[in-house]
């Protein structure tokens, strides 16, 4: 029996699966934590068992558990275990769990690289697409390092559901790891072709999305997109497609122009609201984009609108949001042509939706006039008092103020109506945003230097009423305007009727309840206002109404000294003194005003928000250095930096400290309230007092006079309607009076008009109703014009903003995992362990023993794993080849402009012909060979050639094609020669270090001296030839099997004061190596250099040579003729020389690993030879170095002081050498399949050391 | 970029989260709150979109859903996602849905929390739209379910 309750509890323990947790948990609603707490307790156990199965069943459970909001990260390292399982079933559930818990915090992500590697090479494909999905949710930048290369395999895949997922990951992949974005880029963009729409899809989907954060750098593909657009028929896809166009648009208005046929089009005939939405998105943006340039095209704005207003009036509420999300965006650009559906958008803001109302705000803001702003305001202020709900109402006032003071108040006329609205506004209740409100009527009385004497007229009327706003509690939001009333007042205190009313209004008792930040305002303008009416009964001998002020002061400042926020008392005590002696002073009858008043003289003037990030630092001053160092052993001294300049709001000094004194003092005054109530011999202060505020209500309030033509108050509307009918009536009148003046005066036209509010042509004609002097803000002097302080410098994709139409350069290439073996090192390997230095530590600790462990189980895989590298490699150095033919067709064919690194101006040829399709198909089908080039030579590391690789087209083209673009395309070369010289030297330098790197050690190394490759050809008083290094070698397969080419770029300087033109170049050719000409040319024909030579002016030019044998260096003579014109004559000039081909322009570097390097010597194929060099000083690494750089050989090994190099003939003659120094000789061994070939390599070498 | 993906019911029990950007459990929680309030005071005849969940993403960021039922589903999405597409988009997970459950409905999600994290894994992948056509998915989902069968039976 007791067995049996144990066999059961067992039972269950093992069953229980996602389901029964579910069960269970619906069946303990009132004790769920309870019951998930032992649940947790039962699967930590189950997690402890061998059995993969039931950790699989616990991982599974903890996932769900996850989506509760329980943390399972401890169980971290058993999902990698159950992530590993062979099973499909479990791993699945592993990488489920990961990717919903896994982020890069996680610590056991590294141990997964392995496991992750492992399962993308599966030959399951559900494997791979598993552990991709996972992978895509918690890559982080190690994984996307070293994972990088792995997942670009499986882009070529042969399965579209492996390559759809893998060409959507890379996206991730770029965002952790930009590196890898130029060596992938060719593949994905090889992939916007691939015949499965879904790969398809996934691809546009990818460079969509870099696209839209760095669009600059893809416009190059426009052509292809365009294809694609005018040939695909998936919505997603062209939706994808037609929004990145609306984000490459405002990069290039030729291709906007393209782009609207094709679009109109597709509005019309497209059923899908979907893509009919886009479609009008992106034809804005093309509309935007054209606008300064391109006036004809109302009629495409037209249909825009009229579908969109469409859509606003469909019942769909999400056609109509999205109809007015559109809407905006015209409306930046074309104002008029939403305005015509005013209308329309007035309705939506009546719709029960909160999401359309908000849209239709929004668009409000933007269609406002000088014509219709105040109607506008009127209909919004209606819903203001109709809206339910304080955020839709909170919204609505933050809209109107937004509408009314943007753009500096453009379309204000009227600057009295603003204010009344403001006014208005702050009879809201429950409103959060009276310091909105606030600062807008400070801002407004600062600014308008016109409306002043109105405003502060309002301000006195609000500071009387002052318990309407403060009265109710909930309204504590508004009581901000106070702030900025009694701060008007005071201020501009001149322009007051009647100061010393207001003097007595700000002074009540009531105030001191006001918030401590509003008090301090009152109290020192209470101080402004005493000096306005000592100056106003200035000259009065013995003015009984000078000193009855000083009195008041003298009576109600007390108050205020008695405040808790230190503050308000501050000022008050202060002030309060002050008035005393100037009391003092009255009574002796001593004239007072001048100099109270000079204490507030000067004006404030509004400083722009940016002014104090403007201030440019001056000359010499070093903002981090100390002013004293630091003493050593204080280090609390200096915790915090002490403000050097007053905070804005006094309210940010109140301490915490007093807040507990105002509790304290609360009470006691409710304490002494309760006494004197009971108190029957304490007077109480009489009700009657209070009374005499309790105004009606602000409407009623007495307006002060102001001058205007026409009287002010029309009885039964609120004072801002009030101006909106006098303002109609204003200018009705102004229209007639204009009329007759135009009548008489035609030429003289309004010269009144002030820059601030000239709006749209058709809204001039409205004159301002006062003219307003709107100040502009203060700058400092000098003030950096930089405006460029938006960027969040976070953005991930900024790391990504590269440019790709570069061809690829050695450091772009992706990490190359290799595996290890025990004893050698290849130099991929030891690159990579360079990356990964923290990973290695990391590592290094406890994790060796259990590496140890994995290690013996995954000995087998590695065993099978081995052979790949080297399958990989040789695939590389086929493809190379390959791609010769490759791009030698592009030359050949000689097509309008082709290659690569032309791209920006195939997208200006393009963009500039009318027929479409033809070119386009055109164009890709020659960049994705050349993109085949990227490829290749991106995965051949130190593949140094590969610039000259694809600037070399190019070249010939330009040659016969492109004769107008020469002197452009003349300086950009030499941009470039200098570039590649400056390339060289850097690569080479990087290669050094390298080198050190590889024996584990890192030496302090001297920089390498610089390189060149260039040497002097021939020379006379008009010119000089310097002659690369062939630096080009393409290895032709097929028909010429045992002929090769070789290019030779050519240096012509003009050292004359002549111009040089009509060069011809020419060259005896041998029997072994002939100089390649056109097609139809003789034997013995010249070839045109395709430039010429202004004085002083450097060119280079490149000739393609065949060469059949290339064991043996070649001596070519030659003849350049050109003429050299000078103003007075020109003269036939010629000039010899001689082309040394030398053995080592045969060879081509090429990367070589150890095992590999061993092998080859071990096969006993080669032939060996020796060579000694005396008297070499140099450092090793700089001997490597050279021999690298002038003899194209790469590294395969370095230790100490003996190193193994390798390279190989464009006919595919392997070269090995061993090279060894001690004291000051080198001795070099080599072997190699072709002995004459290596022994005038070695003659070389030994001649390049001589040299130096 | 798709940035979440939330089914919740009428009360706000989360049926299903998918995050593609980082956020701890218990912001994971605060989100679906947050989101739940937002959705679940709208009518059903207003729109399908809304801006300003401050919890994820910022201006750039909408929240698009659809109410079936008793359920909710919720997308955050960027502004290179199409409105309507995502609308499509989650037409066709459920319609998926219905067909890998046969007439799904909200006890399906519960109890299979992981199948329908399958099937989503074959609509969404790291928060960018893998595949749209429901016929591929169904095939997907199905052959991946085979493979599970086959396994459990060679025990």
């Amino acid at each position: 029996m007791a067995l049996k309750i144990v066999k059961g509890s067992i039972d269950r323990m093992f069953d229980k699966n996602l389901q029964d947790l579910v069960r269970g948990i619906r069946n303990h609603k009132e004790d769920e934590a309870k019951y998930i707490s032992t649940c947790i307790d039962e699967i930590k156990q189950e997690l402890k068992q061998d059995n993969i199965a039931v950790k699989a069943n616990a991982v599974c459970k903890l996932t769900y558990l996850q989506m509760l909001g329980y943390d399972v990260s401890w169980a971290a390292f058993n999902i990698v275990e159950v992530m590993s399982s062979s099973k499909f079933t479990y791993k699945r559930i592993g990488y489920l769990a990961a990717s919903q818990c896994f982020h890069e915090g996680t610590d056991v992500i590294m141990l997964t690289t392995n496991q992750i590697r492992k399962d993308l090479s599966s030959p399951n494909q559900y494997d791979t697409g598993v552990a991709l999905t996972g992978l895509s949710c918690f890559v982080t930048p190690d994984l996307a390092r070293d994972l990088a290369n792995d997942i670009m395999t499986l882009m070529s895949h042969t399965k579209p559901y492996i390559r759809k997922k893998a060409v959507l990951i890379m996206y991730k992949v770029f965002l952790k790891y930009p590196e890898s974005l130029r060596p992938a880029f060719p593949r994905l963009k090889e992939k916007l072709e691939d015949p499965d729409p879904g790969v398809q899809s996934a691809a546009v989907n990818v460079i969509c999305e870099l696209a839209r954060r760095n669009p600059k750098n893809y416009l190059s593909l426009a052509p292809l997109f365009f294809k694609l657009m005018t040939s695909s028929t998936n919505n997603w896809v062209l939706i994808k497609i037609i929004k990145l166009f609306g984000a490459l648009t405002p990069l290039e208005p030729r291709l906007g122009k393209k782009l609207i046929e094709p679009l109109t089009n597709l509005i019309h005939s497209t059923s899908a609201m979907s893509l009919l939405y886009e479609c009008v998105n992106t034809v804005i943006a093309v509309l935007i984009s054209l606008s300064s340039g391109m006036p004809n095209h109302s009629a495409s704005i037209q249909l825009c609108v009229q579908k969109l207003r469409i859509l606003i009036e469909d019942s769909d509420q999400n056609l109509k949001y999205l109809g007015l999300l559109a809407m905006s965006k015209i409306l930046k650009t074309h104002p008029k042509s939403v305005q015509s559906h005013k209308d329309l958008i007035l309705q939506c803001l009546d719709d029960k939706d909160e999401s359309i109302r908000l849209r239709a705000l929004d668009l409000l803001y933007g269609m406002v006039s000088k014509k219709n702003l105040m109607e506008i305001v009127k209909k919004l202020m209606l819903h203001v008092d109709k809206a339910e709900g304080t955020t839709y109402r909170d919204e609505l006032l933050t809209k109107i103020i937004d509408i009314c003071s943007q753009s500096n108040f453009q379309y204000i006329t009227n600057f009295e109506w603003y204010i009344s609205i403001l006014v208005e506004l702050t009879r809201l209740e429950g409103t959060r945003h009276g310091h909105l409100i606030a600062s807008q009527m400070l801002d407004v009385a600062i600014r308008v230097k016109a409306i002043r004497g109105f405003a502060v007229a309002q301000m006195a009327t609000l500071l009387d009423n002052a318990h309407l706003l403060t009265g109710n509690t909930q309204r504590n939001g508004i009581c901000e305007v106070l702030y900025a009333a009694a701060w008007i007042c005071g201020e501009f205190s001149e322009h007051l009727e009647d100061p010393m009313q207001t003097l007595e209004a700000m002074l009540r008792p009531k105030v001191a309840t006001l918030p401590g930040h509003i008090q301090a305002v009152y109290v020192q303008n209470a101080a402004k206002l005493f000096a306005t009416v000592l100056r106003k009964h200035d000259g009065e001998t013995e003015s009984q109404a000078a000193q009855e002020t000083s009195q008041l002061l003298i009576d109600r400042l007390p108050l205020f000294v008695q405040s808790a926020n230190l503050e308000v008392q501050e000022r008050a005590s202060c002030i309060l003194q002050l008035v005393k002696y100037i009391q003092k002073l009255q009574q002796k009858n001593v004239e007072v005003a001048e100099e109270v008043t000079a204490l507030f003289a000067g004006e404030l003037n509004p400083v722009a928000p940016k002014a104090q990030k403007k201030v440019p630092i001056p000359e010499g001053l070093d903002l981090d250095a100390w002013i004293n160092e630091p003493p050593s052993g204080s280090e609390s001294e200096d915790e915090k930096p002490k403000a050097v300049f007053a905070k804005e709001e006094p309210k940010h000094s109140r301490s915490r400290h007093t807040e507990v004194d105002e509790k304290e003092l609360a009470r006691r005054r409710e304490v002494r309230k309760q006494e004197q109530a009971s108190n029957p011999f304490y007077i109480k202060a009489s009700p009657s007092s209070q009374k005499v505020y309790d105004a009606p209500g602000v409407e009623h309030i007495p307006v002060v006079q102001i001058d205007l033509s026409v009287p002010l108050k029309v009885p039964g509307m609120p004072m801002s309607d009030q101006y909106l009918k006098l303002e109609e009536e204003r200018r009705q009148k102004e229209k007639a009076e204009r009329k007759k003046k135009e009548k008489k005066k035609k030429r003289e036209k309004r010269g009144k008009e002030r820059k601030a509010d000239s709006g749209p042509e058709s809204e001039e004609d409205i004159t301002p109703a006062h003219q307003v002097d709107i100040v502009t803000e203060e700058m400092p002097e000098n003030a950096l014009p930089s405006d460029d302080d938006d960027k969040d410098p976070n953005d991930p994709h900024k790391a990504l903003d590269i440019d790709l139409d570069k061809p690829l350069a050695d450091s772009d290439k992706l990490p190359v995992r290799t595996h290890r073996p025990e004893v050698l090192k290849s130099p991929a390997e030891d690159r990579d362990g360079e990356s990964v230095p923290q990973e290695t530590k990391k590592k290094s600790g406890k994790e060796k023993k259990k590496d140890k462990e994995k290690d013996r189980k995954r000995s087998k895989e590695e065993k099978k794993k081995k052979k790949k590298p080297k399958e990989v490699e040789e695939e590389l150095l086929e493809s190379q080849p390959e791609e010769a033919v490759q791009s030698e067709e592009t030359k050949e064919a000689a097509a309008p402009p082709t290659s690569t690194s032309a791209e920006a101006s195939d997208l200006d040829f393009w963009l500039s012909s009318a027929p479409v399709p033809p070119a386009a198909q055109e164009v890709t089908a020659p960049s994705s060979s050349a993109a085949a080039v990227d490829t290749s030579s991106a995965a051949a590391p130190e593949s140094e050639p590969d610039e000259p690789k694809d600037t070399e087209p190019e070249d010939t083209k330009s040659s016969k094609h492109k004769k107008k673009k020469q002197k452009k395309e003349k300086e950009e070369k030499e941009k470039k020669k200098k570039k590649r010289h400056h390339h060289h030297h850097q690569h080479h330098g990087d290669a050094g270090g390298e080198d050190s790197v590889q024996n584990g050690t890192v030496e302090e190394e001297e920089p390498l001296p610089p390189m060149s490759n260039y040497s002097l050809l021939a020379e006379n008083s008009y010119i000089k030839m310097m002659k690369e290094d062939a630096d080009q070698v393409y290895d032709i397969q097929g028909n010429h099997q045992d002929e090769s080419k070789v290019v030779v770029s050519v240096i012509f300087e003009n050292k004359s004061d002549s111009f040089l033109k009509a060069m011809e170049f020419n060259v005896l050719d041998s029997l072994n190596s002939k100089l390649q000409r056109p097609e139809g040319a003789g034997a013995h024909d010249s070839l045109t250099v395709p430039f010429q030579l202004p004085p002083g002016v450097s060119n280079e030019a490149r000739f393609v040579f065949s060469v059949q044998s290339i064991v043996m260096p070649q001596k070519l003579k030659g003849t350049l003729t050109f003429i050299v014109k000078s103003d007075e004559s020109s003269t036939h000039e010629k000039l010899d020389f001689k082309l040394h081909f030398t053995c080592t322009s045969y060879l081509i570097t090429t990367p070589c690993y150890s095992d590999a390097y061993a092998k080859l010597l071990e096969s006993g194929d080669l032939k060996g030879s020796s060579l000694r060099l005396e008297g070499i000083n140099m450092p090793f690494h700089h001997l490597l170095a050279r021999i690298c750089f002038h003899h194209h050989f790469s590294v395969v090994e370095r230790i100490d002081s003996c190193a193994s190099m390798y390279s190989r003939s464009i006919q595919g003659h392997h070269v090995c050498l061993l090279v060894k120094t001690s004291d000051q000789t080198v001795s070099i061994d080599a072997k190699c399949d072709e002995p004459s070939l290596l022994g005038n390599v070695l003659d070389e070498i030994k001649q390049t050391f001589s040299k130096c | 970029m798709i940035k979440a993906i939330l089914i919740f019911n009428n009360h706000g029990k989360p049926r299903l989260i998918r995050f593609y950007q980082y956020f701890a459990e218990d912001m994971q929680q605060q989100i679906i709150r947050e989101t739940f309030h937002l959705v679940s005071k709208r009518d059903d005849n207003v729109c399908n979109f809304l801006e300003g969940g401050s919890l994820i993403g910022g201006s750039d960021y909408k929240l698009i859903y659809r109410h079936y039922a008793t359920l909710y589903f919720v997308f955050c999405v960027d502004s290179s996602e199409s409105e309507l597409g995502i609308l499509d988009l989650i037409q066709v997970f459920v319609e998926t849905l219905d067909k890998c459950f046969e007439n799904v409905c909200e006890l399906d999600l519960i109890f299979h929390m992981d199948k329908v994290h399958y099937i989503l894994q074959e609509v969404v992948m790291g928060g960018m739209v893998l595949e749209t056509n429901m016929n591929e998915i169904v095939a997907q989902v199905e052959l991946q379910n085979r493979m599970e069968k086959s396994e459990a039976s060679d025990q």
